[in-house]
């Protein structure tokens, strides 16, 4: 792909460069321009197989953070949501480029987006449940963004250049996600009676899908052996310490974490209903059109 | 006209800081006020001896919209002075910090109603530590000038900018984040 592209002209006619973008399908390669060799030493069917998952939590996340669009209990947290779910679609960009490079099959984000099934989808199944309230919400992110920043920390020593230059860029946008809604765990959950019966409802009914982020499955074991990424299992202390903190200051009770989490879930392709729904509206325009850009 | 063949160095040397100049003159399209170079995203201009121009910018945060436009800019703005030959770089290590914005940058957000930002959280080794109350900070306010300023959003219309008000003025403004 060269730099010219569509909206060239338009830049081309105008003095200021004042071109305009749109959004949609068809966008140009999130890591264009970037040296995007993969180093001998990385195995690219297991970085593939490893950004794939990493992109799909990051994808879906940022799908249901999107549908708090119009209905967030005040126009702050929606802008908000909105934000933390752009940061997490331009991580879902990336990383799902950096799969399609890896396994070398000419797919590209758009392809891994918008023309996968449910059950080819990687997310862990935390990131696919419907939005449930607020405190339901706040709750999943807290967990997530907490999970993920420690794995992103982990991942800026990837021997893979271009998932550790993500995960750089990702950790600084994770710390004011994780920040974000510990805040709000501990306004609701040290708030009112029925703030906090809401923030611990929330706990409660996400608990069952949170020792899934901590399995280590075959991908998961064999990026870790090689370097590439971080077995699970190695942040699940760390995750748990800095929930207990969040949980003290927020008057709420912590259930403990699974200490050994069954294989199985969302990273081996075993979804809830939840999240054909999902895709089925994310994915819609683009099979309409397949070959649409705009 | 620079056409594509060899170049003598002490003329590369020339042509190299008349592209720079080019290069970093090209308005955000964002924050149209400040060059990309204000902003800290063109990292570096350099010509060949073919005379070929490599620019390389870095985005801002994952999910900037604005980095295709950004190339686009840059490419059309060099080939317009007379590059025919331009490449765009993306540069995403180290990544970009508000740190990276100049002076002249800073003064110009000011000027244009935006507080510029404090510097940059410094991170210690280990785990990012958790902060749990909103964080304090002096910001003043870019009209009156007052420290008597309070956020009221943390987010706003676009991923760098946090939303705040005067107590002296009673204005709102908008605060670059420190990142």
């Amino acid at each position: 792909m060269t730099d010219d592209h569509v909206y060239l002209s338009l830049a081309e006619g105008s003095e200021d460069g004042d071109a305009r973008w749109a959004f949609g399908t068809g966008f140009e390669d999130p890591l264009h321009g970037v040296d995007t060799v993969v180093p001998e030493v990385v195995d690219g069917r297991i970085l593939a197989a490893y950004c794939l998952a990493l992109g799909d939590d990051a994808l879906v996340s940022a799908q249901r953070l999107a549908e708090w669009c119009t209905r967030a209990p005040e126009l702050e947290e929606e802008v908000a949501l909105a934000n933390i779910g752009l940061d997490l679609l331009g991580q879902a960009r990336l990383l799902l480029s950096r799969a399609g490079q890896a396994e070398g099959s000419g797919r590209d984000e758009d392809a891994l987006a918008y023309f996968r099934d449910a059950d080819a989808l990687r997310n862990v199944r935390l990131a696919e449940l419907p939005n449930g309230d607020f405190a339901f919400s706040i709750a999943r992110l807290l967990v997530l963004a907490t999970w993920r920043l420690a794995l992103f920390e982990r991942l800026t020593g990837s021997t893979d250049p271009v998932l550790a230059a993500v995960a750089a860029k990702g950790v600084k946008e994770l710390t004011y996600h994780r920040d974000y809604a510990a805040q709000w765990t501990v306004r609701l959950g040290d708030g009112t009676c029925e703030s906090h019966l809401r923030m611990q409802r929330g706990i409660e009914e996400i608990w069952p899908y949170v020792g899934e982020l901590f399995a280590t499955g075959p991908v998961e074991r064999e990026a870790a052996a090689g370097g590439i990424g971080v077995d699970p299992a190695a942040v699940r202390e760390e995750v748990g310490a800095t929930l207990l903190q969040v949980a003290d200051a927020a008057t709420l009770a912590l259930p403990a974490l699974p200490a050994d989490p069954h294989p199985g879930g969302g990273r081996w392709g075993e979804h809830t209903d939840a999240l054909g729904p999902l895709l089925a509206e994310m994915q819609s325009v683009a099979r309409a059109h397949p070959e649409a850009t705009w | 006209m620079v056409t594509a063949q060899r170049v003598e160095a002490p003329h590369l040397e020339s042509i190299r800081t008349r592209a720079r100049r080019v290069a970093e003159a090209v308005p955000d399209p964002e924050l149209p006020m400040l060059t990309l170079a204000d902003l800290g995203v063109l990292r570096g201009v350099e010509v060949d001896a073919d005379g070929t121009v490599t620019a390389s910018i870095t985005p801002t945060y994952s999910g900037c919209p604005a980095m295709a436009e950004m190339r686009s800019d840059v490419a059309a703005r060099l080939r317009a002075a007379g590059f025919p030959e331009v490449r765009i770089r993306t540069v995403l290590d180290p990544p970009w910090t508000s740190d990276w914005i100049s002076a002249e940058g800073r003064r110009k957000l000011a000027e244009y109603g935006i507080a510029p930002p404090g510097p940059a959280p410094r991170r210690a080794v280990g785990p990012v530590p958790l902060t749990l109350s909103p964080t304090r900070r002096a910001v003043a306010c870019p009209r009156c000038g007052s420290s008597e300023t309070e956020e009221t959003s943390r987010f706003s219309a676009t991923s760098c900018k946090a939303l705040w008000r005067c107590r002296n003025c009673l204005e709102p403004f908008e605060h670059l984040k420190e990142i």
